[in-house]
């Protein structure tokens, strides 16, 4: 089985997602597929693309359930998930054959195509769902966390980060140094409560998610008075208003 | 744990070459218009994201866009023009050459031209070029023309237009940045998809402000909502006016803004059964008039003059004359509007209500914002500040697609006046070309069509009276879809959706070409699909087809292509030029103008051509004036790229607005600039100017703005704008239906219009409600479109319909339950008009006594490029096989179209259902289904497998890394709550945090 780095990763990229305020939408999944197509894992096959039953690789998936809460009424939750880079991370040490590693330098975890046997036993390990396996190539695959992206000069500044980070319309997502507790994702985590999915795993995944901010049910505010009528009849009502404008 | 294997190879390739070209262009997956870069490798598209620097995206993409690589590649793309060879419908085709296409269009076209222009009804569809195609209806002469607007949302674009100058959709848009209090009406991922997730990200991270939802469905951004109100579809509008109700009696509304930028002073005259009731009481010179605290008249253009809001007095005619406020006051003051009386039909409480308007209240009272931005208003006066109520409102569908959607919209727009919110620091904003005068603009043309001749002016306007509508002397429609009649008055973007139904049956007219454009009129853009596809096909006695001609243009093989006799088939958005025009709907925000334009960043691979290019080809073919010269020649024989640079609506004044001018320097205005598109490709494809501080709210009644707008030809004059909270416009309508006027309503419509032509809005039970048995069909039934398919083609896309290929039932649980109703059971959806066959999935998050959808999932098998066994076709379904596109009749027989009575918006969410569970043997798929429709010429089969991008990864560039960069959506919200974070952007950090880094 495979080792994880002798040297636990001092950098640990990975995301942080705002469950707050992720609407469902789609994008970075789509958007994930898309750059990831032609990227590092390439393809990401899909088969009967056209037909009964349409499936493909995919290294990003929203789930989008309902939790009830007879407190504040329930609430719709968007969850998206993707391969949260863990620091113990079990695709890693069940692998048999040195595909699936962790790598030294940033903690991404990554497949090789070329030595991954298609053997499936990093899926069933990863508590998470998140490795997708590619009938067609007969590999695992699954989020590189945009490897060949992040740190590529044939990209300018701005593109150089996760395709679901960068095309997120709400903002939702956000990327960087997880292990140094100074950097700005770091902070963002600290400061919002950011939770590691599934802790009693024990796979200490490098990603984590933002619960959702407490709702505001009282506009904001707990203080806010219920209007007072000026009269108790509408014409009484019209008549305040006309002692108003004409005495003024 | 365990010494292992080490990983044998750890060197994955950080820094490929990703693309052999960047291109930019605006993306066409939907309504949004975001800035696209398309990363292109060996002549394919390897990555397509969102332009950073583009004003409507800034960098952000959304699920359809980010798809377009699959949209590009579809194998429902269309290769060839096509003749109908078969019956229609069947799909049979054989493909001819464009020579021949054009020469029997034009053909088809010129004999109806000399004949009475009118006979082609040319109705565009999702079309993002309407100032073009609107313009060549009118060269060509035929008022039957419009777009998709009537059966989208153009009852809440007239209510604004009629109200405030502007609208919702994306032509204005909360004030993200200041609003305190935000509600959403509705709004099933609407127009401006992008900007409004951008902008809920933001709000709901910088934290002040509460997020208020109102849907009866709590999906998408009402998931995110701080409160969501689940109310009963088609009662937004009584809930805002028990909100308005309880504003009222509180004094919770903002009299100074009422009076100096609302209508609301104005005096109306009060003499019931005369001419002049419910007009506005004028001077000599025509001037409206207030009374003032003295009881004196004075013409509102006296800048001394103080109005008041309330009393009564008489004009020296003896008239008793009231200022619009007080009738507003009496009617919303009325007991049917106390929070009590409409809890129970809108099912929400009325303690709630009453909480909602006192959070208004405080919102826009207690919170009030203050920016020390000098301004001037439009007389002169100096203003020492802006003062903002920051509450923000947006709404669309959902409002839209009711009946009662208009007057519904307005009633939103009068809470937005009486708050004092529009155009404010912290509310909602204008976007530019709007304010417009209300209601802005041309009237519609078209009373006369006179053979080969042009329109005397742009087919579609909006009234001011009943002498603009498009009536004859008997008061009876001249329009093929009714727009402009007395049933159907402000239909200010055409009816659409009536057009195929009124073409079969001759009503008003009987048409020879029916020239339809990217909208599915034959499947889910139709309303009654099984009656629609009976008026395509429908042959007279002799045997020829009622509607005698149908030429239709797509680039994919939709359902509707099956019914066209010639097919011109469209290429994709990636290989087209467009512009997106000020002309049109442009891309301006509230900070600035802007317009954009789409360049080719692929070559077709088909014999396939732009549609634009096409309508130029006929108009040239047909010699149609402006689009060639004295001696025949084409004028813009460069195509549409040609017409965008060198067309002048009016002098100085074209297409695109930037870098006009022989030297590039006009912005607006300005004489022909051959450079223009390779300065707009400069660009980033886009153009934008921004505004000043100073310019950048009250722009109804700000000087500089105002002059600004004259100057850029949104406005003819820099007068102010008057939002109404009363509108004369309407009343002149009733007054016409009294009796009163040279132009008067037939008489079997009389009731009608005095009805909805009310000057105040107005809330009345969807008309659905009254026509059908409620007790038989308890239930609403409503649709809306999955974030990543709406407003897009995308439902075939190979990529967004792994996502969704089928759409079941929702129903709320207990409703289902107590029906025996579990997830995934099959059921008969009945409404009083027909039947559906779906699958239950239940759920708690929407209104109990509604059921929806997703729309457009179902597909005819056979189309779109998909296997006849797609799930789309065998168990996704329309819900608008079961809406009937008429109304019951009334008592002479006579049958309305299921649309707002006042601007012919299609009231697809009316729908009254009741559900059952089908039988054992009825399980298993969907009903109806369509007998399957052909494949075209040259369809290859689709493929079992894609492995698209397998030959577009990278090679090495033997580049090294570059250091990682943070990205934190929302940087700037967030560093602005403390905490440490840097501001910025995404992973821009500011000027001053890169100094600091360095």
């Amino acid at each position: 089985m495979t080792t994880l780095p002798k040297n636990p990763p001092k950098k640990k990229l990975g995301l942080v997602i705002d469950l707050d305020i992720c609407v469902g939408c789609h994008a970075c999944s789509v958007n994930c597929k898309e750059w990831n197509s032609g990227g590092h894992s390439a393809p990401l096959t899909d088969t009967d693309p056209y037909g009964a039953d349409p499936t493909g690789v995919w290294f990003n998936r929203i789930h989008s359930f309902e939790v009830d809460n007879p407190v504040d009424g329930g609430r719709t939750v968007n969850f998206p998930k993707s391969c949260l880079h863990c620091d113990d991370a079990p695709c890693v040490t069940v692998c048999p054959t040195g595909a699936s590693y962790k790598r030294e330098e940033d903690g991404i975890v990554l497949v090789n195509a070329d030595h991954c046997i298609g053997c499936k036993l990093c899926s069933w390990a990863c508590p998470y769902g998140a490795r997708e396996y590619d009938e067609d190539a007969g590999v695992m695959k699954k989020c590189t966390l945009c490897i060949d992206k992040i740190y590529n000069p044939n990209l300018p500044e701005e593109s150089r980060v996760p395709a679901c980070v960068s095309t997120c319309p709400v903002g939702a997502r956000s990327f960087g140094d997880l292990g140094n507790p100074e950097s700005d994702v770091s902070l963002l985590v600290a400061s919002r409560g950011g939770y590691d999915l599934m802790p009693e795993q024990q796979c200490r995944p490098t990603n984590k998610y933002l619960p959702p901010r407490p709702k505001k049910l009282g506009g904001g505010k707990t203080d806010i008075q219920a209007l007072t009528p000026v009269a108790d009849t509408s014409a009484g009502v019209i008549a305040r208003w006309v002692d108003k404008f004409l005495s003024a | 744990m365990k010494e292992g294997i080490s990983a044998r190879d750890q060197r994955a390739d950080t820094s490929p070459f990703v693309s052999d070209e960047v291109k930019f262009t605006t993306c066409y997956m939907c309504a949004c218009r975001c800035g696209i870069k398309v990363h292109l490798k060996d002549g394919e598209v390897r990555y397509i994201e969102g332009n950073p620097d583009h004003p409507v995206n800034k960098g952000v993409l959304c699920a359809k866009g980010s798809a377009g690589i699959m949209q590009q590649n579809s194998p429902a793309k269309l290769k060839k023009p096509l003749l109908r060879i078969g019956e229609r419908g069947e799909g049979k085709f054989k493909e001819i050459e464009w020579d021949e296409a054009l020469e029997l269009a034009a053909g088809w076209l010129a004999e109806a031209r000399s004949d009475d222009p009118g006979k082609l009804a040319f109705f565009t569809g999702r079309d993002q070029s309407q100032s073009f195609t609107g313009w060549w209806a009118k060269q060509f002469g035929t008022r039957n023309f419009a777009a998709h607007g009537g059966f989208c949302s153009v009852n809440m674009a007239a209510a604004g237009l009629y109200s405030i100058g502007g609208s919702f959709w994306e032509f204005g848009e909360p004030d993200w940045d200041l609003t305190k209090y935000f509600m959403m009406f509705g709004v099933a991922e609407d127009h401006d998809s992008n900007p409004i997730k951008m902008g809920l990200g933001r709000l709901k991270t910088r934290g002040e402000a509460k997020f208020v939802s109102i849907n009866p469905v709590r999906t998408g951004y009402s998931a995110i909502a701080d409160e969501w109100i689940g109310l009963t579809p088609g009662t937004d509008g009584l809930f805002v006016m028990a909100i308005i109700q309880e504003l009222l009696k509180a004094g919770k509304i903002d009299w100074d803004y009422l009076k100096r930028y609302t209508n609301a002073a104005w005096l109306v005259i009060r003499a019931p059964g005369e001419a002049a009731h419910g007009l506005f009481a004028r001077d000599k010179s025509g001037v409206t008039l207030i009374a003032t605290a003295a009881g004196k008249l004075m013409p509102v253009s006296d800048r001394k003059a103080d109005p008041v809001l309330v009393g009564e007095y008489v004009l020296s005619s003896g008239q008793k004359v009231v200022p619009a406020f007080q009738l507003m006051a009496e009617r919303y003051l009325s007991d049917a509007y106390t929070p009590e009386n409409v809890a129970e039909r809108v099912g929400i409480s009325a303690a709630t209500i009453r909480r909602i308007a006192a959070e208004l209240a405080h919102a826009a009272f207690e919170e009030e914002i203050t920016l020390d931005i000098p301004w001037t208003d439009w007389a002169g006066r100096p203003q020492k500040k802006m003062i903002g109520r920051p509450v923000s409102m947006h709404a669309m569908r959902g409002i839209s697609a009711h009946s009662n959607g208009f007057h519904t919209c307005r009633a939103i727009h009068l809470l937005q006046m009486l708050l004092g919110t529009i155009d404010v620091p912290g509310g909602f904003r204008h976007k530019p070309p709007f304010p417009k005068p209300c209601p802005p603009g041309p009237t519609p043309a078209g009373q006369e069509t006179l053979a080969n001749t042009p329109l005397d002016g742009m087919p579609l306007g909006f009234p001011k009276s009943p002498k603009d509508l498009l009536v004859d002397a008997e008061g009876n429609p001249k329009r093929i879809d009714k727009a402009y009649s007395w049933e159907f008055p402000l239909a200010a973007h055409g009816l659409m959706h009536t057009v195929i139904r009124n073409a079969w049956a001759g009503d008003p007219q009987e048409i020879d070409v029916l020239f339809m454009y990217m909208a599915n009129m034959g499947w889910n853009s139709s309303m009654n699909v099984p009656d629609t596809v009976r008026y395509l096909t429908d042959k007279k006695p002799d045997g020829s087809y009622r509607i005698p001609k149908i030429i239709y243009s797509d680039a994919y093989h939709s359902e509707t292509v099956a019914y066209a006799d010639l097919v011109l088939p469209d290429t994709t958005y990636l290989e087209r030029w467009d512009c997106i025009s000020l002309l049109d709907r442009p891309i301006s925000s509230a900070h600035a103008a802007g317009d954009s334009i789409r360049q080719p960043v692929l070559a077709p691979d088909r014999d396939v051509r732009p549609f634009q290019d096409v309508m130029l080809d006929l108009g040239v073919r047909l010699k149609l004036p402006g689009f060639v010269d004295e001696t025949g020649g084409a004028l813009y024989p460069g195509g549409y790229s040609d017409y965008m640079v060198n067309h002048e609506r009016s002098p100085g004044i074209g297409p695109l607005a930037g870098w006009r001018g022989e030297d590039g320097t006009g912005q607006g205005r300005g004489a022909v600039n051959p450079d223009q598109l390779q300065r707009y490709i400069d660009n980033g494809c886009f153009w934008e100017k921004r505004f000043s501080p100073e310019q950048s709210y009250y722009k109804f009644a700000n000087k500089s703005y105002l002059e600004e707008a004259v100057h850029m030809g949104w406005l003819a004059t820099p007068a102010p704008v008057v939002m109404e909270i009363y509108s004369e416009t309407l009343q002149k309508f009733r007054l016409a239906a009294h009796g009163f006027g040279d132009i008067q309503p037939p008489d079997h419509l009389r009731a009608r219009v005095a009805s909805f032509f009310d000057p105040l809005p107005l809330w009345y039970p969807p008309f659905a409600d009254g026509a059908t048995d409620i007790e038989d069909y308890p239930l609403h039934a409503v649709t809306q479109r999955p974030m990543h398919m709406y407003h897009s083609w995308g439902s075939q896309n190979a990529w967004l319909r792994q996502i969704t290929a089928r759409n079941p039932l929702f129903i709320h649980a207990e409703t289902a339950r107590a029906k025996g109703i579990e997830d995934d059971d099959w059921l008969w959806i009945s409404s009083a008009h027909g039947r559906v066959k779906a699958q239950a999935k239940l759920m708690t998050g929407v209104n109990r006594h509604t059921v929806w959808t997703w729309n457009a999932i179902g597909k005819r098998k056979g189309a779109w490029g998909l296997k006849e066994e797609a799930p789309e076709a065998m168990k996704g379904f329309l819900l608008n096989q079961i809406i009937p596109e008429l109304l019951p009749a009334r008592e002479d027989g006579y049958r309305y179209s299921n649309s707002d009575p006042v601007t012919g918006q299609a009231a697809w969410y009316d729908l009254r259902v009741k559900i059952e569970k089908c039988s054992a043997a009825e399980c298993g798929e969907t009903y109806p289904l369509a007998a399957a429709q052909e494949q075209v010429p040259g369809t290859l089969a689709p493929a079992e497998i894609s492995t698209y991008g397998a030959s577009l990864k990278g090679s090495p560039s033997g580049e090294g890394q570059v250091p990682h960069k943070e990205w934190i959506g929302n940087r700037e919200e967030i560093a602005g709550q403390g905490g440490g974070v840097a501001p910025g952007h995404g992973n821009q950090l500011t000027r001053n945090e890169k100094e600091d880094l360095t």
